[in-house]
């Protein structure tokens, strides 16, 4: 029943690629992407191609959605666009304008739309927070003991609850909320990401949190079958696995500097006023406590889970971005070598004679 | 080269620092990390188990071997090293070598090093979710319901249950049909013998008590080394929860019953188990 769908945020890497596997799909009639700023070029970094996706720069801050939805029957609206950072120029109120407001115009446009079916609406599991009082696995009904009180995760909160109120007034429309875990995948650029391309990781010492990744195809799969398919509700999305920070760092051969958390805050905020990582509050309590997501709803829902689990998705963005290869890895491999030919030399040495005594 | 056994040894040796340095092993959700546990975490401990406090164990059998199982017991000691002995004597003497994951107060989780630590070595915090969660996936799981007023009760108490908390646990072993084991532990009682307090102190530390013993604070860090009492474990008889049903669970009559049901089975085995012991310190008494 999906004719026509509304993408947000197509020209991000994740709604560019849903965007374009919707596109591609013959049951679909039309594709409209829409975003503050054209998706970059084919040949560019980062490019996608579009297929029959039709771009309209909308900025979701403003009325003029509500013109696109009305306009061209949108029977399904996928809502990707939520930032994660600041973007280049912009500071964190415009990050919350666009996060927040952005998302109650596009639904209250919803709201008013006589032909919308279905609304998927991107989420984020940081709405749990990240606390030593929380349990260790959240499930999509586990009350955070510590809601998200900053950034990202509060946006994300905050439009999870006009999402809800939504759902309670449009009864009739399918929705579907995803919290993903951190992306990963050589398109994916997100504060993790570039967190883990820097030539040395700061961490917090005493604290090594558990992480969980979602590779980006798979993203995309769930999100492609929550736009064909009727799944209402709220679901975590992760890869399979768990893997500890620390694990991540040895796994891509990166040297891991542990520093105090106070000393983590300020390399925090000169890395932010460098532009190099922006590290909000609430990414700093994940870099304490770690989180982990139960997936069992999503793949008892859609009868089909996530394919790459956390520590493959981890590998693949290590390779891709080839950060792997570091001076410790190639130094025990050598060591580990020459001591393993001696231990070889050794086993085969015939046990029968006794070695002769001088 | 001490020969190809020698060699062995030294090749598994550097294949655990290769799989270390690489990061290619595996954890659990819970951040469970069984080799770290096994090799590292547990090898530290370990002379203090044998040697120091030279633990016994008894009625083994009475743990399942690869189920879920609830295993109870009281807690004591001013520093809570009944739960490494405990986690120990259930790797070490338990012919399935089973892992205990240990429901622990969140004051260990916010602490940085050791809050990590514990997470490594497979425990988690004292949570109804988290203790649904394991005992679903069949894991051996451990509390001490007396929490804090079992482990910093004052030495002349040594012996006698505290209040069993709110009954969470048994709850927990009813929604997920497994049996409770209780567990006796003896020898803990005497190892800081707390004959005082600092509440002040305990309060700006906001911890949940300074202790004084009759060498901490004096002897300053040597008054940390526990005094070298006899230990015995033991498990007793399991008592099975599955002919309940899992609403039962809420019915806070059964519930508090079945506590002060486990709590007496718990103190006698306390009784019988301490009297089997005789005096703490036998070498020197």
């Amino acid at each position: 029943m999906t004719h026509t769908v509304l993408v947000t945020g197509v020209s991000r890497h994740i709604g560019a690629r849903v965007a374009s596997v919707l596109a591609a799909d013959p049951d679909i009639d039309r594709v409209i992407g829409v975003d503050t700023v054209p998706p970059p070029s084919l040949s560019g970094d980062g490019g996608v191609p579009a297929g029959r996706t039709e771009f309209v720069r909308v900025d979701l801050r403003g009325s003029d959605i509500a013109q696109v939805i009305a306009a061209a029957d949108v029977d399904t609206v996928i809502h990707m666009s939520l930032l994660s950072a600041p973007p280049g120029g912009g500071g964190r109120t415009f990050m919350k304008e666009h996060n927040v407001i952005g998302a109650m115009q596009l639904l209250g446009a919803c709201q008013r739309s006589a032909t919308i079916r279905r609304v998927v609406v991107r989420s984020t599991t940081a709405v749990y927070g990240s606390s030593p009082h929380d349990p260790a696995v959240f499930t999509e009904d586990t009350e955070p003991a510590e809601p998200p009180g900053h950034g990202y995760a509060k946006d994300a909160a905050e439009v999870e609850g006009y999402v809800r109120g939504f759902a309670r007034r449009r009864r009739d429309v399918t929705v579907s909320t995803l919290r993903f875990a951190g992306f990963m995948g050589c398109g994916v650029d997100s504060p993790l990401t570039r967190y883990f391309t820097q030539p040395v990781l700061p961490t917090m010492l005493g604290f090594d949190p558990r992480l969980q990744f979602v590779h980006e195809d798979d993203a995309v799969e769930v999100l492609r079958r929550m736009a064909t398919e009727d799944h209402p509700g709220t679901f975590n999305v992760a890869g399979d696995g768990v893997l500890l920070l620390s694990q991540c760092a040895r796994r891509a051969g990166l040297p891991s500097l542990p520093v105090p958390p106070a000393v983590f805050r300020s390399l925090g905020d000169l890395a932010r006023r460098l532009g190099l990582v922006a590290f909000s509050p609430e990414q700093l309590r994940l870099m304490r406590h770690g989180r982990v997501v139960d997936t069992t709803r999503l793949a008892a829902a859609l009868g089909w889970r996530p394919k790459i689990p956390t520590a493959a998705a981890f590998e693949e963005f290590v390779r891709a971005r080839d950060l792997a290869g570091g001076l410790p890895a190639a130094m025990t491999d050598l060591l580990l070598s020459a001591v393993e030919q001696a231990v070889e030399r050794a086993v085969n040495r015939p046990a029968n004679p006794p070695p002769v005594r001088r | 080269m001490t020969g190809p056994d020698g060699a062995r040894d030294l090749a598994e040796l550097l294949s655990f620092l290769r799989r270390r340095l690489t990061g290619e092993y595996e954890i659990d959700e819970f951040g469970f990390d069984p080799e770290l546990t096994d090799r590292v975490l547990l090898e530290l401990v370990r002379p203090l188990y044998r040697h120091w406090f030279r633990v016994e164990t008894f009625g083994m059998d009475n743990v399942p071997g690869d189920a879920g199982a609830l295993v109870v017991a009281n807690h004591s000691g001013t520093i809570p090293l009944d739960g490494l002995m405990l986690q120990v004597a259930l790797h070490d003497d338990h012919p399935r070598r089973r892992a205990v994951r240990l429901l622990g107060a969140d004051l260990v989780y916010q602490l940085p090093l050791l809050g990590h630590l514990a997470r490594k070595s497979g425990h988690t915090l004292a949570c109804r979710e988290d203790a649904d969660r394991l005992l679903r996936k069949g894991e051996l799981v451990g509390v001490f319901p007396e929490g804090f007023k079992g482990v910093g009760k004052p030495f002349s108490e040594r012996y006698r249950l505290q209040r069993f908390g709110r009954g969470g646990f048994v709850a927990s072993a009813i929604r997920a049909g497994v049996p409770i084991v209780p567990c006796a532990i003896v020898g803990a009682e005497e190892i800081y013998p707390k004959i005082g307090d600092l509440p002040l102190l305990a309060r700006a530390l906001g911890l949940p008590y300074v202790p004084i013993t009759p060498f901490f604070p004096w002897l300053g860090l040597l008054g940390l080394v526990p005094l070298p009492s006899k230990w015995m474990i033991g498990f007793g008889e399991p008592i099975r929860t599955d002919e309940f049903d899992p609403a039962d669970a809420d019915d806070p009559v059964l519930v508090f019953n079945l506590t002060d049901h486990v709590r007496e089975v718990i103190q006698q085995h306390l009784n019988e188990l301490r009297l089997r012991r005789g005096h703490a310190f036998p070498p020197i008494l």
